[in-house]
């Protein structure tokens, strides 16, 4: 999961060349901003049918966290 | 649960005005920076917008469209026994902006008329309140209006919602027609979220003052804007739409037993290209069964299914067409429903 979802990361917020960990914080990103915030909910819809709320995505702050939530989400499912 | 069934009631035609004074999105404003209006641009597939000059209401557009409508269908006006006026952006506060266009339409004391307040679900909501008025027979026509200015509402300093929203009117004739059979709505409401799209100042719970006029920064990203303007925040509305509007759809489509491959047209609210066009994804709709005006008149709030349908499906043949149309937007308010077109009138767009 954490590799695949890393790959659609860096697809989603196109930064293909740049090295992504599951500690990052990722809203420190130069490529972060509103739109690909919108970008990264409608893969992670696509991908994982889930949808994260406003406010407890506001409160994800590492890639790992994220991928946490995704799968919390999936097995609540 | 707020699930509809109308039979023999359907729309005879369809007129829309915008005004001419058309706006480039990429010289709109030198509030920002080229390259980021370039960007906003490219993701919302709204290069252009119309926006009325000062003096212009929405009950102008609307008032242009009806005449339009009313003389190329050859309407008796003494036969209109509702009009209902969907806006909010109306005239005053009071009266209800359906009176005024009542009095200038020419039509008669006999007619029943008001307003509806809701935003981008409205076309839908207003229609299913005319079928149902329509269904009880004791109405031969009614006149359904819809306009907005929302160009007024948002702040030129928010790129939030700096190159969004347009203008325009339209009118609609519904009346009984055999031929339209069945039609299927579903209405919705989450006032819990009307933070999501809200305009705080102007009415009785925060009323107008020198503060409310008060421009000042709103976020981290150096957006200005007063209480009186609107504001959005996209990604919870985004996050709202993704939850609700495919469910709504395949629930409503199941309760008319129907099939997502059935209706010749879906119509959403025009919001952005990045969301529409996602939502047409997810959903595994032709992109050619779904078609979309953002790129000439951005969004029009409960404006955009109808302008959709007239500038963009007049020269269809409306002898018989299924339709589905989905709004949803600002409460948070959403609705969706199937109607059928039969010997519908979709008249040229007209521009003030």
């Amino acid at each position: 999961m954490t590799e695949r979802f890393i790959q659609l990361f860096k697809e989603t917020l196109e930064m293909e060349d740049k090295d992504v960990q599951p500690s990052d914080a990722f809203r420190e990103y130069e490529e972060w901003d509103s739109l690909g915030q919108l970008s990264l909910i409608a893969m992670i819809d696509e991908e994982y049918d889930v949808v994260i709320e406003g406010k407890p995505f506001m409160e994800i702050k590492t890639i790992g966290e994220l991928i946490k939530t995704i799968e919390q989400l999936k097995s609540a499912l | 649960m707020a699930l509809l069934t109308f039979d023999q009631i359907g729309i005879a035609g369809l007129a829309a005005c915008v005004p001419s004074n058309t706006i480039d999105n990429l010289t709109y404003t030198d509030n920002f920076e080229a390259a980021a209006v370039a960007e906003i641009v490219e993701k919302t597939g709204i290069r252009e917008r119309r926006f009325a000059l000062p003096g212009i209401c929405a009950s102008d557009l609307c008032f242009a469209a009806a005449e339009k409508l009313l003389k190329e269908l050859d309407t008796d006006r003494s036969t209109i026994d509702l009009l209902i006026f969907i806006s909010q952006t109306p005239d005053y506060r009071m009266p209800a902006t359906a009176l005024l266009l009542q009095h200038r339409l020419g039509l008669g004391k006999h007619t029943a008329a008001f307003d509806i307040n809701l935003g981008c679900s409205a076309f839908v909501y207003g229609l299913s309140v005319a079928y149902a008025m329509m269904q009880t027979g004791g109405f031969r026509n009614v006149l359904l209006l819809d306009g907005e200015t929302r160009s007024r509402v948002y702040s030129p300093k928010d790129r939030k919602t700096a190159f969004l929203f347009g203008d325009g009117g339209v009118a609609a004739l519904i009346t009984r027609r055999e031929k339209a059979g069945k039609s299927f709505f579903s209405l919705h409401s989450d006032g819990s979220k009307s933070d999501y799209i809200k305009m705080d100042a102007g009415g009785y719970r925060m009323p107008s003052s020198p503060a409310t006029l008060e421009e000042r920064v709103v976020d981290e990203y150096g957006n200005i804007r007063t209480d009186e303007h609107g504001y959005m925040n996209g990604t919870d509305v985004f996050n709202f739409v993704l939850s609700e509007i495919p469910k709504d759809i395949r629930q409503l489509l199941e309760y008319g037993g129907l099939q997502i491959s059935d209706p010749d047209y879906f119509v959403f609210h025009q919001a952005n290209s990045f969301m529409n066009d996602y939502l047409i994804k997810k959903m595994k709709v032709p992109v050619e069964k779904a078609p979309s005006c953002l790129a000439q008149f951005g969004n029009t709030s409960s404006v955009s299914i109808p302008l959709t349908i007239v500038s963009r499906l007049q020269q269809t043949n409306y002898a018989d067409k299924q339709l589905l149309l989905s709004g949803f937007g600002v409460g948070m308010s959403w609705a969706s429903c199937i109607i059928r077109l039969s010997d519908c009138l979709i008249t040229e767009l007209v521009e003030i």
